[in-house]
């Protein structure tokens, strides 16, 4: 039988990185009954066994109320376990030794890693690791998981610590989880427990680690003296994050051409040759359905791996907490905090791995209203649309207006919803905002490769079946009947705008205007393309025949439906994927859409009257 | 004489003598090393009625003004 251990500390232990150290790229994430949050897992060899390591969720005790506390207990009630290695930050000792206190007291098996020695040896504290195995009656390693320090005595403590052990059945490391109900008593027993521990812990660091008395100014603090400073502070950051955006899609968008290319290469040399006997509709079906869909997904892979180097970059090296407390005095009056403000901003680039970055906070309420609001952020591909329809339709003085309103009504929308959902008891975050402020790091390059690649295959195990099953469901709706012309008015398509008609009339947003929409469901770069094969024409004719047929107050409303509604396929597939809840998925497709309904019907009944339509 | 931690003034430092929080909030602050006894520094304060950057021993944290106003200290 293989054998199972679990990766279990503090939040800023290093914990990621231990487990990136022991498991290299070979992590999936696995569905554990009952949890709510992806736990990362990897089957590796140990002294001839196939073990497998789970990265449980960063948590402060065994007792606690946040969401990931609540996740590692049902995780340990729940699965039998044949060690627990606890990672500890080296230059915390003081604060940290009450976790492996509580595990060895439960008699668990349980191995302690203290890491960052290579920070704790800069600053010249030393620890005796006897001293602390024999203080808490557990197996201690000093290690370096960032520069694998202490690598080779680590494998060897795994393994001796895996053969002693006995095992622990599951609930072995929560047995007052039954009673850990919020009653007073039993709070004040656990907290006056914890005090004990508290203080043998406090005693043993003061007996085995030495710090210096004077700890010598970081480079951190002088950092943060310019970086954290009252009127600096926000400046730089949004100054920061226009770097980050620009480095994101500047590099990403040329790649995605490239990508389009390789795609279209294939397509023109392999795919249609190949197909050229078979039945029109078939190869349709294959080339524009399936195969379409597939480089859909191929289209994201570029922003999503830059996203997620930088992503590295700005989390591993502690910025995000610095972001998060210069912009929360905002951002608590929206019911978010400092990190969903950075994720909105990250969404004008792509709504995809903005909303997977929602997954660097903790708390699952404030996850969801964030993954409910990052989609009104106007994405790069729904700028292409507005660019091409501002152009075509308004004049070049007014042009850069309507765009600017456009990005204003975005923010708004975000805003607005955060407002209305935030009282509701799914997104209301009960967890204290009180978070550790890690000195900076410089993340190492295998850290964040480790990173976009970890991030990439989620997203394409994850969410590449619904983005090829709704680009090959549209397919079919704008060629069927068979027979009839593609996206025409007998195509299924066709009859859905005519039903449609009674609801999106009052917008201004004839038939044709609204199989577009429905193309618009996949992705927003089809739109354009969508609104070629309706109208059989290209480019300036394109242009020109809109121009011709929308009054501007028609156009405008329809950018505006464009702008609020269901952002993309791939979008919803993330939510859906990072949710964890087809519920909320749905909420997060019905809520823009009655939004863009609503402000399109305001904007045009309103617009139409008083400028005479 | 006490005082709350929302009224020490940046760069100063007092020591924690009550936490009055509920029990999600008391443990929080425990696990991270705010005890009563501990000495606490507040490195900088937030424009626009932020959050507060406090020191206690090696760790730094920053907490919202809300969540401060549980913590008593000495007053100098």
């Amino acid at each position: 039988m293989s054998k199972r251990i679990a990766l279990l500390g503090m939040p800023n232990t290093g914990k990621s990185t231990l487990f990136n150290r022991l498991t290299g790229a070979s992590a999936r994430v696995g569905n554990w009954p009952g949890v709510t949050v992806d736990l990362l897992s990897a089957k590796i060899l140990i002294g001839g066994d196939m073990v497998e390591v789970v990265d449980l969720p960063g948590i402060y005790d065994l007792h606690g109320y946040s969401d990931d506390e609540k996740v590692v207990r049902h995780f340990l009630e729940r699965q039998a376990l044949d060690l627990l290695v606890v990672p500890l930050n080296a230059l915390q000792l003081d604060r940290q030794l009450v976790l492996p206190l509580q595990l060895a007291q439960l008699g668990l098996p349980v191995l302690v890693l203290v890491n960052m020695m290579d920070e704790a040896k800069t600053l010249g504290i030393r620890i005796d690791t006897q001293a602390l195995a024999a203080g808490l009656g557990l197996p201690v390693v000093a290690i370096s998981a960032k520069y694998g320090l202490g690598q080779a005595e680590m494998q060897a403590a795994l393994k001796s610590a895996l053969q002693i052990s006995q095992g622990m059945a599951a609930g072995a490391a929560t047995p007052d989880a039954i009673d850990a109900s919020p009653d007073a008593i039993a709070a004040r027993k656990r907290l006056q427990e914890d005090d004990s521990l508290e203080d043998k812990a406090a005693a043993l660091s003061r007996s085995a680690v030495d710090v210096p008395m004077q700890l010598p100014e970081r480079f951190s603090d002088k950092l943060d003296r310019v970086l954290m400073h009252n009127v600096f502070g926000l400046p730089l950051f949004f100054l920061a994050m226009f770097c980050v955006f620009a480095g994101v899609f500047w590099l990403g968008t040329p790649l995605q051409d490239a990508m389009k290319w390789l795609f279209d290469l294939f397509n023109a040399h392999v795919l249609t040759p190949v197909l050229a006997g078979a039945p029109e509709l078939l190869r349709g079906f294959v080339v524009d359905g399936l195969y379409g869909g597939l480089s859909t997904v191929a289209a994201f892979v570029p922003v999503i791996v830059l996203f997620f180097f930088f992503m590295a970059v700005v989390e591993d090296s502690g910025y995000l907490s610095r972001a998060a407390y210069l912009m929360d005095a905002l951002m608590v009056r929206l019911g978010l905090d400092g990190r969903s403000f950075v994720m909105l901003l990250m969404g004008f680039g792509c709504n995809v791995p903005a909303i997977m970055g929602t997954r660097v906070m903790r708390s699952r309420a404030l996850r969801l209203l964030s993954m409910l609001v990052i989609p009104f952020s106007l994405c790069s591909a729904r700028l292409q649309v507005f660019l091409f329809i501002i152009g075509a339709l308004f004049a070049p003085t007014q042009a850069p207006w309507v765009l600017l309103s456009l990005y204003l009504l975005s923010f708004a929308t975000a805003f607005l919803t955060a407002l209305i959902f935030r009282g509701q008891k799914h997104f209301r975050s009960e967890e204290p905002f009180v978070i550790e402020l890690p000195p900076y790091r410089l993340p190492t390059l295998r850290q964040v490769w480790m990173r976009g690649w970890l991030e990439v295959s989620h997203f394409l195990r994850r969410a590449s079946k619904i983005i090829v099953s709704g680009v090959v469901l549209v397919w079919l709706l704008t060629h069927l009947p068979s027979g009839v012309e593609a996206a025409s008015a007998a195509s299924y398509a066709g009859m859905i705008g005519h039903w449609m008609q009674p609801l999106l009339g009052p917008l201004g947003i004839d038939e044709k205007l609204t199989i577009a929409l429905i193309f618009g469901f996949v992705a927003k770069e089809v739109v354009i393309g969508a609104l070629a094969v309706i109208y059989s024409l290209e480019g300036d004719a394109l242009a020109h025949h809109i121009a011709g047929s929308l009054t501007l107050i028609q156009a405008y409303s329809f950018m505006l439906f464009c702008l609020i509604y269901t952002p993309c396929l791939s979008t919803i597939a993330t939510i859906r994927s990072e949710s964890r809840s087809v519920g909320f998925a749905v909420l997060a497709v019905a809520w823009p859409l009655a939004l863009a309904w609503g402000a399109s019907f305001v904007f045009y009944q309103v617009a139409s009257r008083l400028l005479g339509g | 004489m006490t005082t709350r931690l929302t009224t020490l003034k940046p760069g100063n430092s007092a020591a924690i003598t009550a936490i009055h929080a509920a029990e999600a909030l008391h443990h929080r602050l425990n696990a991270l090393g705010l005890r009563v006894g501990k000495q606490i520094q507040v490195m900088r304060q937030a424009s626009f009625h932020g959050p507060l950057h406090v020191r206690v021993g090696s760790t730094d944290i920053i907490i919202r003004r809300s969540d401060a106003a549980c913590i008593e200290l000495r007053a100098a």
